[in-house]
């Protein structure tokens, strides 16, 4: 293997295993739920688009063809990401759940249907 | 190089998942479970996406994208039930 297609994969590994660990540690430290929210969608989306994509510059190089598997994990997980995250965001919404301080918009919690 | 790059990629993802685990326990919520679950399932395929990698196999990624359709279908369902009440009305 050239040295360069091995830099090039390493490098791409290395970011995306960095960005998989931040998201990560991201969903265990950050205050409430809205914004604990944003560290898995964005950032171990972003990491393990990353890794599909050294994968693939390696498997490009060792069958001789573009290798399209990859891409079709990377496309799949960037659809789903957003949409699975807007379903939680409005689950926990109506489920009114806390939010810290600096959590901006607060009106957009929903009302109690039935006041106690 | 990429000889020692891969231990410590699969080291990263592995403690990734633990820390998932550790906030899929401690959540305060349902909707905290669940997106520690649902973080889970990406994290599990970015490891089996690394093993295929390591054992130069082009199975394990239809593996990883049956893990990443499934962790989307499930969490979609979980959301729609604690939204709804339902999941198909």
């Amino acid at each position: 293997m050239p040295f360069w297609i091995e830099l090039i994969v390493s490098l791409f590994l290395l970011v995306g295993g960095v960005f998989v660990l931040l998201g990560s540690v991201g969903l265990a430290r950050l205050p409430d739920f809205y914004t604990r929210l944003h560290a898995p969608t964005k950032a171990t989306t972003l990491g393990v688009g990353c890794l599909l994509i050294g994968s693939m510059v390696l498997s490009t190089w060792s069958s001789g063809s573009l290798s399209i598997y990859e891409v079709l994990i990377t496309i799949f997980l960037l659809i789903t990401a957003p949409v699975s995250a807007h379903m939680l965001a409005k689950s926990g919404l109506h489920h009114r759940l806390e939010h810290a301080k600096q959590t901006g918009h607060p009106e957009l919690i929903e009302e109690p249907l039935h006041k106690e | 190089m990429l000889s020692w790059v891969l231990p410590v990629v699969f080291a990263m993802v592995s403690l990734a998942l633990i820390l998932n685990f550790w906030s899929l326990q401690a959540g305060p919520g349902v909707p905290d479970r669940t997106l520690a679950l649902d973080t889970m399932y990406i994290n599990s395929s970015a490891l089996i996406i690394l093993y295929g990698i390591w054992q130069s196999g082009s199975l394990y990624f239809e593996a990883a994208l049956l893990i990443a359709m499934l962790g989307f279908i499930g969490t979609v369902a979980v959301c729609k039930y604690l939204l709804r009440g339902d999941i198909i009305e």
